[in-house]
């Protein structure tokens, strides 16, 4: 039986050699992803898998009126096709269709029947022996189709929209209108109005959706799934199929980006699952990169803004309103104008948000869901108001700080925009700003500054996690997250070794598995805050266990400490008023015989202490473009992106998220567009060649500056997240810095050159 | 309207077979893999499916994006847009070639210290192109690496730790 | 993608026979876009005679007349990395590096470069009418989402552009065709080998049934003092250009000797005008001569909608590449894909 530690080094606590969130520390799972043996879920190679290829619809609207499979069934190693014609009587009520973020209406249903709905919908699962068979066998299906009239243009529905219900998660209506807006823009000094246009957009992470549903001998399946959510594809796949729970096992280790797209579970999982099923072997479906326009999008959103200030450059007046599409069967929202009543102070306020349906498929969160949108509006438009008052654009916003959440009437729970303002602007270099347009050049290339500032929710989610800590001094943490680029495995892993003392190589966490215990969707940027609370949580109670077998230990310098009176660092247990009075970790359960230790716990939002408060993260953007005087070309030349997101637990992984951030902020302002040919009702860019996202060329220097910022109100962690607030006034800001460039204000995104000549 | 102008049997119940598979030699990572492959199968395909290498990845199969970057004859190449039959005498080199997590190439280091990814799918394709840029030992300079790997794509945007890492393997090379 | 046999080609001559008694077969060399074509079924093969292990025709070596050839099978990184092109042709060196991928232009040939079809939406798009595609069912770019297509040389059938970079530089240099067909060999000046949509837009080029590609001619003339190529498109490399312009001068002092100019995504073949060209000779390289000359080039042009910007682009970029091509201010070094980054 081991006893009493050596005598172990001193350290401080908080600054011991186990002290790891706030580091930089490098991704645990680095070595997987640079050596390609991290699996994504088309690289499960299972025995006897048969691949699934999808047929999709080349009308807009109508319906099925033969599938004409006999000679394609004769091809040999084709096994099935699966459509509406012979799809097995499934689960009957919407509610069964229904996944935790599901807009309000009535789900698609894969195959249901004959109607199409949208252009691309699936129409057909030709299933093979080999993925070239399923592929070529797909393109020798033929399908009779009667057509019908349909609308896929917004331009043709202004008049038709209409205020959404409340059906989605997360959606909160805009508040009613305060103060007296028509009568305050009508006195104001000076005025503002304009309309802003962005087209649909596609979140096109770089791993196209896939499902490989491993078929097991008794009847069970395990589906290897691209998905933000493995809980909400097992809960959407067993109530549609009649599985219990134990009979449909859902995992995701590794997801190749998701950016929203796999919030929702994919058709390519049920189909998977389907032909699974029904043929009673493992089964892939992989889309190809054109499918992967067939569905969610950022969607094709006209919005209209109404400023005016006082003689004190105070906003007096802000009217914002905003219109975009959802589908004929569900009603996407998401919240575009409510940020403009809160970001800035302004007693007349008048927003307005409605939706009209089309015949397209359901748009779909895509990061930064309604802020990325509504920032782009406002904050260009806060640029035009600061010119027609004749203010910088930065004192302008400053001039106009809300102190307070007037939307909800209530205070941040921390707000470090200001600091954000001035710390980028420091280190941009804003005040060697000449303000008149087109005042700054080099040769041909005109230079234009502009900034702009965002805001974001922080918010958190029940979330569960169990640890398991063995007699080897190794500590296991699991929880069903999902790690799609944004750090989870690292930060998760510090969280636990820094709350039990434990260097980093000992705790390793595993998620993206419903025999885990569950997490919620990874998106909102809430996993850090959620997850991560469940992951101290149980290791907390871990700790507290230990702490009672290391107090059985004979002669245990720990004997009648309270948790409170000890903590765990470089691998001991030590009295906080004598560390050198310590247990080593590693050694207790050895001493006390037990095999291992295994804990299972979860963390919730504190209700009471957050109701109080408005809880959000911040950001202000600065930017330099150089634009060719004579032909339109936009280069950003330089960003400084300023976050206050509370507590920063890696800040190599988090810059690496604003990094990204602001490369979508860049995309979303110079190209990414889904353009629609309405003949046909039918996106036309719809491959990575015509769809343009920026390619290294495109990326200069980018600056990211964390603002401390402490919150104890969002979470014990205090943290507020980071994978979206990093985008949001990028996009303003190019389109802001492009004005000061040439004295052309665009509205409407992307600003190829066309719109510069 | 009738979909599949592909089908040109006109609703004859016979269409043309698929090609038979035949025997097909690749050397993959110096080792010598005899393969069952007909001749519509791309080299990405016959990497992920047939020889369980799926380290090479599939972003898009049309050469629009990069992620299936491998080697051959030292030269990077998008491997979604030939096909297995035209590389038999060839040398491919995908990522699981470059080094294993116990055995990182300088590259492959880079990438984690710099964390010049997020999400890993883009990441492969990223790390064969880097090795081709620097086998070409045509960029230099920041701008010429950001040109030069400006045919590798990724979503998660994590160019400027791309850039970072491709730079600091391209600098250590040319100052042996 | 379609069922097919595949073998590799021994020799020249029986793969131009086997393809000219077999209108169902296609040559493939790189693959990067006949590959890319067969996976979104629009081309259909049902034979591919592959064409690599042909190594006599991937060298590049000096011609008779004094210039270079460039042998089709050699690929266009090889091509544009070759010392004898780089000093004696900067221009088809910097015009090839603006073009697609490092990955790309390891694979693709320089025949395969001159094959390669447009990247017209509704061509690729089965779901849509194309009369390139499937003569007489109609042209949706017409009235449709045009922003990447013609605004010179289209017709009412079809306004597709060809999408090649290097043969923008090749119609400025004025190189020569070599090809193999089952009648023996000929060559085809630059200027013919691509073609004008009008009634048949199924044809991209004058190539004849069985026809090969063999090489590729230089003249002696590679304007390797004074060129540019311009490429503008949507994001800085890896697209497609939405206009470009190769320029060559020769120059006395500041008096223009010869003058060529070619347009890139404007039409569907490289654009160019030699009257225009021969209007600039003895004239002086001022930005006044140059705006008269990209007027009169783009004189004919017509828009058809999203794509009406193109024209006053073109305009502009003519006039910025000569410019450039007479200051030669622009960074050249090895790699002077740099400069065509406006």
């Amino acid at each position: 039986m081991s006893d009493l530690t050596t005598t172990p080094r001193l350290v401080e606590a908080g600054t011991s050699n186990t002290s790891y969130i706030g580091k930089p520390t490098s991704r645990v799972e680095g070595p997987a992803k640079v050596t390609g043996t991290a699996k994504y879920s088309a690289e499960f190679n299972v025995p006897g898998l048969l691949y699934g290829y999808v047929v999709t619809s080349p009308i807009t609207k109508g319906r099925i009126t033969k599938i004409n499979s006999a000679p394609v069934l004769a091809l040999e190693g084709v096994v099935q096709i699966f459509s509406h014609e012979n799809v097995p009587s499934l689960a009957w009520f919407d509610r069964n269709y229904k996944d935790d973020v599901a807009p309000g209406g009535s789900p698609f249903r894969p195959l249901h029947d004959a109607e199409i709905k949208f252009n691309m919908q699936p129409v057909a699962l030709v299933v093979a022996d080999s993925f070239e068979v399923a592929r070529y066998a797909a393109s020798v299906l033929e399908i009779e189709y009667e057509q019908e009239k349909f609308d896929t243009n917004i331009d043709l529905k202004r008049d038709e929209g209409h205020k959404p219900g409340s059906g989605k998660t997360g959606f909160m209506p805009p508040p009613p209108p305060r103060g007296n807006p028509n009568d305050a823009l009508k006195n104001a000094t000076h005025r503002i109005e304009g309309e802003y246009i962005h087209g649909a957009q596609h979140h096109n992470p770089m791993e196209m959706f896939a499902t490989t549903v491993e078929y097991h001998q008794d009847g069970k399946i395990t589906a290897y799934d691209k998905t933000q959510g493995v809980y909400n594809v097992q809960q959407y796949i067993t109530k549609i199929f009649g599985l219990s729970k134990d009979e449909a096992r859902v995992v995701n280790h590794y997801m190749g980006g998701g950016f929203g797209s796999g919030l929702r579970p994919q058709y390519q999982v049920f189909l998977a699952v389907l032909a699974a099923l029904e043929l009673k072997q493992s089964v892939r479906v992989s889309l190809t990169r054109q499918q992967m326009f067939s569905f969610g999008h950022r969607p094709h959103t006209l919005q209209y803004l109404k400023m005016g200030t006082n003689p004190d450059g105070t906003l007096a007046a802000l009217h914002h309103h905003a219109l975009h599409e959802t589908s004929k069967f569900e009603e996407y929202t998401e919240n575009v104008v409510n940020w403009s009543g809160m970001l800035y102070q302004c007693e007349n306020v008048n927003l307005g948000y409605q939706v009209a349906e089309l015949d397209v498929y359901t748009p779909l969160d895509m990061r930064a869901p309604g802020a990325a949108t509504g920032s782009f509006a406002l904050e260009v438009a806060m640029d035009e108001m600061a010119y027609a008052a004749g203010l910088d654009p930065l004192d302008f916003r400053i001039r106009n700080y809300a102190e307070q959440d007037q939307n909800m009437k209530k205070p941040f729970s921390s707000k470090k925009l200001r600091e954000c303002y001035h710390e980028g602007a420091a280190k941009f270099g804003w005040d060697k700003r000449t303000p008149e347009p087109r005042s700054m050049r080099e040769g041909n290339q005109l230079i234009g500054w502009g900034m702009a500032g965002g805001v974001w929710d922080a918010s958190m989610q029940k979330a569960a996690a169990k640890a398991i800590f063995t007699a080897d001094g190794k500590l296991e943490v699991l929880s069903a997250a999902g790690e799609n680029g944004t750090g989870t495995y690292t930060i998760m892993t510090q969280i636990a070794a820094e709350t039990l003392g434990l260097p980093l190589e000992a705790v390793t966490f595993k998620l993206g598995d419903t025999n885990m215990p569950e997490a919620p969707l990874q998106g909102g940027s809430w996993t850090a805050a959620s997850v991560g609370s469940a992951v101290k949580n149980v290791c907390t109670e871990v700790g507290e266990k230990l702490l009672k077998l290391a107090q059985k230990m004979k002669g245990s310098p720990l004997k009648g400490a309270s948790i409170d009176d000890v903590h765990f660092a470089d691998g001991q247990i030590r009295l906080n008023t004598n560390p050198s009075e310590a247990v080593v970790i590693r050694d207790i359960l050895p001493a006390s015989g037990e095999e291992k230790l295994e804990v299972e716990s979860s963390a919730m939002p504190n209700m009471i202490k957050q109701q109080p408060y408005s809880m959000h993260s911040h950001n202000a953007v600065f930017v330099e473009v150089k634009v060719d005087e004579d032909l339109g070309t936009v280069h950003v030349t330089r960003v400084v992106n300023a976050v206050a997101a509370g507590r920063i637990l890696n800040t190599k992984t988090a810059r690496s998220q604003v990094l990204g951030s602001v490369v979508w902020g860049i995309s979303m302002a110079l190209m990414e567009e889904t353009v629609m040919d309405h003949t046909f009702g039918r996106y036309m860019n719809h491959n990575y060649a015509e769809y343009h996202v920026p390619v290294n060329a495109d990326i200069h220097d980018i600056d990211v500056v964390f603002v401390e910022e402490e919150d104890d109100k969002v979470n014990p962690l205090g943290v507020k997240g980071i994978g979206e607030v990093g985008m949001l006034g990028v996009a303003a800001a190019i389109t802001n810095a492009v004005y000061h460039a040439t004295g052309k204000r665009v509205r409407e995104l992307p600003i190829y050159m066309d719109k510069l000549l | 309207m009738i979909q599949q102008p592909t089908n040109t049997s006109g609703g004859a119940t016979s269409l043309p077979a698929p090609p038979s598979a035949g025997s097909v030699t690749l050397t993959i990572n110096g080792v010598q893999r005899h393969m069952q492959l007909a001749p519509w199968t791309t080299l990405l395909d016959a990497l992920r499916e047939y020889a369980d290498l799926t380290g090479t990845k599939k972003g898009c199969d049309h050469g629009q994006c990069g992620s299936c970057t491998v080697l051959v004859n030292g030269k990077r190449i998008n491997s979604c847009l030939t096909l297995a039959v035209m590389q038999e005498g060839n040398e491919i080199t995908t990522i699981e070639g470059l080094g294993q997590p116990e055995n990182l190439s300088p590259l492959q280091q880079a990438f984690i210290d710099h964390d010049a990814f997020q999400c890993g799918y883009c990441t492969p394709g990223q790390i064969c192109s880097a090795q081709g840029l620097i086998n070409e030992g045509r960029a230099h300079t920041e701008d010429e690496i950001r040109e030069l790997m400006s045919g590798n794509i990724c979503r998660c945007g994590a160019y400027v730790g791309i850039l970072a890492a491709v730079k600091e393997v391209v600098d250590k090379q040319s100052s042996k | 993608m379609n069922s097919f046999t595949y073998t590799n080609a021994t020799a020249v001559d029986a793969a131009v026979r086997e393809k000219s008694t077999n209108t169902k077969a296609a040559f493939v060399a790189g693959g990067t876009n006949l590959l890319d074509l067969m996976k979104e079924n629009v081309e259909r093969p049902t034979r591919l005679i592959g064409l690599n292990k042909l190594a006599d025709l991937a060298t590049i070596e000096d011609n008779p007349e004094g210039g270079l050839r460039l042998g089709a099978l050699a690929t266009n990184a090889d091509t544009a990395w070759h010392p004898e092109v780089e000093k004696r042709y900067p221009l088809l060196s910097q015009t090839i590096l603006a073009g697609a991928s490092p990955q790309l232009r390891n694979m693709a040939t320089n025949g395969g470069n001159l094959m390669q079809r447009t990247r017209c939406y509704y061509f690729y798009d089965l779901a849509t009418p194309c009369n390139k595609r499937e003569p007489g069912s109609g042209c949706s770019a017409l009235n449709g989402f045009n922003r990447i297509h013609a605004i010179l040389g289209a017709s009412e059938h079809c306004i597709a552009t060809y999408p090649s970079d290097m043969a923008v530089a090749l119609a400025a240099l004025e190189a020569t065709v070599r090809v193999s067909g089952p009648h023996g060999e000929r060559t085809i000046p630059f200027a013919d080998f691509h073609r004008l949509p009008g009634d048949q837009p199924e044809r991209d080029n004058t190539l004849e049934t069985g026809e090969l590609i063999t090489a590729l001619d230089l003249p002696a003339k590679g304007f390797e003092k004074n060129f540019t190529y311009l490429k503008l498109r949507d994001r800085t490399s890896y697209a497609f250009a939405v206009v470009s312009v190769a320029v060559g001068l020769e120059l006395e002092g500041n008096v223009i000797k010869e003058a060529r100019i070619a347009l890139g995504g404007v039409a569907h073949k490289p654009w160019r005008v030699i009257a225009v060209e021969e209007t600039l000779r003895g004239v002086t390289a001022t930005e006044d001569n140059f705006r008269e000359a990209a007027t009169a080039l783009l004189r004919d042009a017509q828009g058809y909608g999203s794509n009406n910007f193109k024209i006053e682009l073109a305009k502009r970029a003519i006039v910025r590449a000569l410019k450039q091509a007479t200051e030669m201010n622009q960074p050249l070094d090895a790699n002077a894909f740099l400069n065509s980054n406006p």
